[in-house]
């Protein structure tokens, strides 16, 4: 860690970043408020509403119903993909070639289009042509992700489960490999457990990099569209379709622009504590 | 139970493998295959996806549209990160922790929430259906990412570096070109990286923001899905090719790429 100095030339070194991501972000986000409380009938007529728009969205049923179904997903994948992430980052292995083929096939799926994603895991879920709805079948297991909510959801965290499992991995695998050799001579000598190197030795080094891949996958588990959409466009019903399906469907689907504004900036503002708690988490990490 | 331990990585590489396997296996396999009979292999092996494909421009069109908005994005947003990222490890400035959350909150922000926006923007200003478009919008949380990671990386290098440097007769940016940026071109290459990952999986703001002319080709592939019904070999196909450029990148990036996800930060 280094000092740092004074000196408000920083300003003009982030120029260029603050007006671009300003353009990005700034801009669009007055056009939501703009519209969050107004109301339209076309042809650019607008007309004030106030807090009609929010008083409405949280009050329905249908925000509670997607805004309840995020939550469960999220805490759900976080559940399976913690706990899985660091017991593959423990039986890695630390030296050898097989370092290298590990990291690269794990972080493979990573770096697929989220949208193929979706695709891939429709044709392989597929009960009549699919290999795991075939052979799920074949056992006499009842599966259907179109027709069945509890199929879909099971697909829907099995894909998200195969999709990102390996950020924790690699997130968990990258604070084990900081941790000196000489670390664990010592624990040998102690004759220290397997348990008590877990607790004492290899827990504390990941705990940072783990507040990392917790808050990570809890924000961008809470931002997850395309992949869900693609496998089961919020079906059958409605009964995977989670806030920001929900969101697309009313803004570009119905075009209600009022409530689908209103709708984003609610979103937004969980977005941005939840940022807050990480930001918080993590600068506090720092300091210590 | 320490002897058996390789058996965990091993099975979640082959749970890893499946779905992909199942995606590659169809996209040799005919039409009549996929939706006459199960097979675990193709029987009728052939190239005619692939064909199509290559020589079809709606189809390849989409990849150099996609590849080409992802550089330019990678390109800008690496460029303006670098200053930013020494700033935020060197100086202390008035709001520079506000300024870092507010760049944070961006990575954030959810793509559904701006999809709109975005559309009238960009056609406000004249660039919806260009590559720049899809790459400036990409910049919303390629940046933040980009200063994030570039600025973990900066604050392990000693300060000591750059008073050497000044002591030695460079000027400021002959220190930052000549000196600084070699040494931490490992945290370049991961924060490259990671820009061209983030652009390339990313499909709702790009397909929001393209029509024809810069149509990606998740977008193609979305399109094809819905219209010409059921040429599920073809989609296999174009999703089997959409995984080669992340598998180039990654083998390039491979020694980095545990320190990169952890930010820069372990």
């Amino acid at each position: 860690m280094t000092t740092k100095v004074e000196n408000q030339k920083g300003w003009l070194f982030v120029l260029p970043v603050v007006i671009l991501v300003a353009f990005n972000a700034v801009i669009p986000l007055m056009t939501v408020v703009n519209y969050s409380v107004q109301e339209t009938f076309g042809d650019n007529v607008f007309f004030f509403e106030g807090v009609k728009w929010f008083e409405q969205v949280l009050n329905s049923e249908r925000f509670h119903a997607a805004l309840g179904r995020q939550l469960f997903f999220t805490f759900t994948i976080l559940l399976i993909e913690i706990p899985l992430g660091v017991i593959i980052a423990l039986t890695m292995p630390r030296k050898g070639p097989w370092v290298s083929v590990c990291l690269v096939l794990m972080a493979l799926p990573l770096l697929i289009p989220w949208n193929v994603v979706g695709a891939m895991w429709n044709i392989f879920a597929l009960p009549d042509i699919g290999l795991l709805g075939k052979t799920l079948n074949a056992m006499g297991i009842d599966y259907n992700f179109t027709r069945q909510p509890v199929s879909a959801w099971m697909t829907l965290i099995a894909m998200d489960v195969w999709h990102w499992t390996s950020l924790v991995v690699l997130l968990a695998y990258a604070g084990l490999s900081s941790i000196p050799d000489a670390y664990y001579q010592a624990a040998k000598i102690d004759g220290a457990s397997s348990w008590a190197v877990f607790r004492h030795i290899q827990l504390p080094k990941m705990k940072r990099v783990l507040t990392i891949a917790v808050l990570l996958r809890f924000m961008d588990s809470f931002n997850i569209y395309t992949e869900p959409f693609v496998l089961t466009g919020g079906g059958p019903g409605n009964s995977t379709t989670l806030l920001s399906i929900d969101l697309v469907k009313t803004a570009l689907g119905q075009f209600d622009l009022g409530p689908a504004a209103a709708m984003s900036i609610i979103y937004f503002l969980i977005i941005l504590l939840l940022s807050w708690v990480f930001y918080t988490v993590m600068t506090r990490g720092e300091e210590n | 139970m320490r002897r058996l331990s390789w058996l965990v990585p091993t099975l979640y590489i082959l749970f890893l493998m499946l779905p992909i396997y199942w995606l590659v296996s169809m996209s040799f396999k005919t039409t009549n295959e996929i939706l006459g009979s199960f097979t675990l292999w193709p029987q009728q092996f052939t190239f005619d996806n692939y064909i199509t494909i290559f020589t079809d421009p709606t189809w390849y069109n989409g990849y150099i549209n996609s590849l080409i908005y992802v550089s330019i994005n990678t390109v800008i947003s690496v460029a303006v990160a670098l200053p930013a990222a020494y700033a935020f490890s060197r100086y202390r400035f008035i709001g520079d922790k506000h300024l870092f959350f507010w760049l944070l909150t961006n990575r954030m922000a959810p793509a559904a929430v701006f999809a709109l926006p975005f559309f009238q923007l960009y056609s406000a200003i004249g660039l919806f259906d260009t590559h720049i478009a899809v790459a400036l919008a990409h910049c919303l949380f390629n940046i933040p990412l980009a200063v994030w990671i570039l600025e973990g990386f900066m604050s392990s290098v000693p300060k000591e570096l750059d008073e050497t440097a000044y002591v030695d007769g460079y000027g400021f940016w002959g220190f930052f070109i000549k000196i600084f940026i070699p040494t931490i071109a490992a945290g370049i290459g991961v924060a490259a990286f990671f820009c061209f990952m983030f652009s390339w999986v990313e499909l709702l703001l790009a397909k929001t923001l393209t029509s024809v002319a810069a149509k990606p080709i998740a977008a193609t592939m979305t399109r094809t899905a819905s219209s010409s019904g059921y040429e599920l070999g073809l989609l296999a196909a174009a999703g089997t090719l959409t995984i080669i450029p992340g598998a180039v990148v990654i083998y390039f990036v491979r020694n980095y790429i545990a320190k990169g996800f952890a930010l820069g930060r372990v």
